[in-house]
């Protein structure tokens, strides 16, 4: 039950790049992807600036060999779990056990919404085919079947904390000797019904976001998809590019304070992180790194911090949002920062947290400006948390060598 | 097709025991009753469930925030935790494919119909997948792990797993799991224009007999608290489940079957029941007829959808009635099971198919 678990292979696709080495380019360079909405289309459009991926439907498509006419969902997350598969390089996969856990918010909403249009006035209208793949799941499938991965495959939708869970239940069913390789992460795309959510709740920026700042007004909204590809420590042994990170650490913890509100003392947030600690066997100090859920809301970020306040005080890891770089992602944000985390280790980098002007007035720390590289960069600790009171932390280590 | 490696997968063996249940569905189940004593049959498609007074469960004012599937989902949660004498699970896993169907129905409608102006946040709120967990935590102040699965016809068996492993984890020493799905107007009317349902069904009790196309919608709340030590009052033991997806055919299912009961050091004559997961729709249910032609010829058979009705996450109603079973050590007259009378059913195999598509095996004794 304790043998490590390795992430053997990473994949993404986001607002600032189709694949690993786009977004890292974009991570080295502070290029951030909010902008005005091009491919996605709302009433809003003039006010809210999104984080989109910056190619359409037609050309998913033709990156994945799915049909372009799916869920917007389905095709963000094929791209980024078959570069996933790729970059882990497993040759023999037919004959290990291979599991596909998912993540998404709201499944095929993105197609559900023009079904909607004609159904509403009259429910003989409508077609059908564009809302067979509303189930969250379904999404899943679309991908997992062209990936040709059929051994287990389930999907999570815990709100924002989603892919983190997908993660870390990836992980456990390699633990317990249920699959030898798993794909897990998230995806999300943007739909009307999310930023016209979020919209009501009023913690949309009308500007690019500033988590951590004083003076932040909300968060951006963004699309995209994350896998990371675990495998075993046996499957680890034989691949011909030995996996160096290992997802050492894991902890889901629930705030228990109020639907979309976190607690100001940030109870699930810090509940997660001590747990996902404790797992891993690490101290708070050992930690190099902090993948902040950071989202720029007022709430999240205060609550967030507080609990980092009481776990890691006096000595403060590196930290920042990538938030500021791929927008608020959702069901997705989990996975893209995993990648973020495990492209942190491997590669001796921490990125900024860009627009930083003013420091948090409550908080003792402050986040990075600054892209590093050439840093020593051993733990790293990623956060997400959600509605619900979903509050996911995983911790990824670099294997020593010797 | 390398079925060696097909059947290792997806597997767990691991005792545990359902200390408690709550269920509500379509027949009289909350609040145990006498156990299936008085059957309730539909004429249509829709069997809805029967809901309970749920002010002794949940607080009035908070009964009205909630929409119908949280209200179920919450009222089935706290009448298992009440049973199983626990305040504070050591996790809650839920499982559901559609989610919160009522409020995403409402938020989506108003948003296209007034073209997203003059919205409110609360069925936005309410929507997402995870809330009825996150609405039992907030209610319990539980801390907890908790999660939400939403694969469809696997949702709760995905959230069964997960409870499961925890406990073989040793992190808990009990879950809560639960599944709930509910059938909406529009989800109704979407899913008839896929044809999933019968055109004409004079009474649900009666849909196994009808041999035509289609079966009648379902839905449910159905919660169970696991331990991993046993207790006086225990249902049963839920000895293992595993589940495949998209089986190539006849042959590779009963492979599994076999497997699964290999792997629990038992055969076909180990078991005394069969509970199918048979909805009424001549095509889908070819898969039991032909399964009662081989290897589940010889064995007693008892389906339960006629009284749930099908929905992604109707397993979950299979359990609650084989933990019911189990217990009595008796099959309820409904279930027309003409098995020895004298001999009490210990050993019972739960076998579910959803669409073909999500198929899985659950393994239940009586402690």
């Amino acid at each position: 039950m304790n043998q490590p678990v390795f992430v053997a292979g990473t994949g993404i696709i986001s607002a600032i790049g189709k694949n690993v080495a786009e977004c890292l380019d974009a991570l080295e360079n502070s290029r951030a992807g909010m902008a005005h909405m091009h491919w996605f289309d709302s009433i809003h459009r003039d006010r809210l600036p999104v984080a989109e991926v910056k190619i359409g439907n037609d050309e998913l498509a033709a990156l994945t060999g799915l049909p372009g006419t799916k869920s917007r969902t389905a095709l963000l997350s094929m791209v980024a779990a078959k570069e996933a598969l790729a970059d882990a390089g497993i040759e023999n996969l037919q004959s290990l056990r291979t599991g596909f856990i998912s993540a998404n918010s709201v499944g095929g909403m993105d197609k559900t919404e023009r079904f909607f249009t004609e159904f509403f006035r009259d429910n003989t209208k409508g077609r059908l085919r564009d809302v067979v793949n509303h189930e969250c799941g379904s999404v899943s499938e679309l991908v997992a079947d062209k990936l040709g991965i059929k051994d287990y495959i389930t999907t999570i939708s815990t709100a924002c904390s989603s892919s983190a869970n997908s993660i870390f239940f990836g992980a456990r069913l390699i633990k317990n000797n249920i699959l030898d390789v798993v794909v897990a992460g998230g995806t999300d795309s943007l739909t009307k019904f999310t930023l016209n959510g979020f919209n009501t709740l009023m913690i949309l920026d009308e500007q690019s976001c500033q988590p951590f700042d004083e003076n932040r007004r909300g968060l951006n909204l963004g699309e995209g998809a994350g896998y990371i590809v675990l495998v075993s420590e046996k499957v680890a042994a034989s691949l011909k590019k030995k996996p160096t990170v290992t997802l050492s650490g894991y902890c889901n913890a629930n705030d228990a304070y109020h639907q979309t509100a976190s607690s100001p003392d940030g109870t699930g947030s810090f509940l997660a992180m001590s747990g996902a600690l404790k797992k891993s066997g690490l101290e708070p100090g050992d930690i190099d790194y902090i993948n902040l859920h950071g989202t720029g809301t007022q709430n999240n970020d205060i609550a967030e911090g507080t609990a980092i306040k009481r776990l890691f005080d006096p000595h403060y890891p590196k930290m920042s949002s990538t938030k500021t770089f791929t927008g608020h992602t959702l069901g997705a944000s989990g996975g893209i920062e995993a990648v973020f985390s495990v492209l942190s280790l491997q590669h001796g980098i921490i990125y900024p947290n860009l627009r930083l002007k003013t420091p948090m007035k409550d908080l003792p720390f402050t986040v990075e400006t600054e892209f590093k590289n050439n840093i020593e960069v051993k733990h790293v600790l990623s956060n997400s948390f959600g509605f619900g009171g979903n509050c996911s932390s995983l911790v990824f280590s670099k294997l020593m060598s010797g | 097709m390398q079925l060696k490696k097909l059947f290792i997968i997806n597997f767990l063996k691991y005792n545990m025991y359902i200390r408690a249940t709550g269920n509500i569905s379509a027949q009289k189940t909350f609040g145990h009753p006498p156990f299936l004593t008085e059957p309730v049959a539909y004429p249509g498609n829709r069997l809805a469930c029967i809901e309970p007074d749920y002010k002794e469960f949940i607080d009035v004012k908070q009964i009205r925030r909630m929409s119908r599937i949280i209200r179920m989902g919450v009222a089935a949660a706290m009448e298992c935790l009440q049973e199983g004498g626990v305040k504070t699970p050591g996790a809650i896993v839920t499982g559901t494919a559609y989610g919160c169907l009522e409020d995403t129905g409402v938020f989506l409608t108003k948003m296209v119909e007034f073209n997203e102006e003059l919205l409110t946040p609360t069925a936005f709120i309410q929507s997402t997948h995870n809330t009825i967990g996150a609405q039992i935590g907030l209610m319990l102040q539980c801390n907890n792990y908790n999660n939400a699965f939403v694969h469809r016809g696997f949702s709760f068996e995905s959230a069964l797993l997960d409870g499961m492993m925890l406990l073989k984890e040793n992190e808990v020493s009990n879950v809560l799991v639960g599944a709930i799905d509910e059938i909406t107007n529009t989800s109704h009317a979407i899913l008839s224009r896929m044809g999933l349902y019968k055109q004409e069904s004079s009474s649900s009790l009666d849909i196994f007999r009808s041999g035509t196309k289609g079966t009648v919608a379902g839905e449910g709340a159905t919660f169970f608290l696991l331990a991993n030590e046993p207790s006086a009052t225990d249902y049963a033991k839920l000895d293992g489940l595993k589940t495949f997806y998209k089986p190539e055919g006849i042959k590779e299912i009963q492979g599994h079957i076999l497997f699964f009961l290999d792997k629990h050091s038992l055969s076909l004559n180990d078991i005394d029941l069969v509970i199918t997961g048979r909805n009424g729709n001549a095509g889908s249910d070819k898969i039991f007829n032909e399964l009662e032609k081989n290897i589940f010829k010889d064995k007693k058979t008892v389906n339960y959808k006629n009284l749930s009705g099908e929905y992604p996450t109707a397993t979950a109603f299979a359990l609650w009635l084989a933990a019911n079973i189990a217990r009595s050590g008796k099959v309820p007259p409904v279930l027309e099971y003409a098995g020895q009378k004298e001999t009490a059913v210990k050993k019972i195999l739960i076998y579910n198919h959803y669409q073909h598509i999500h198929h899985s095996l659950l393994l239940v004794s009586a402690c």
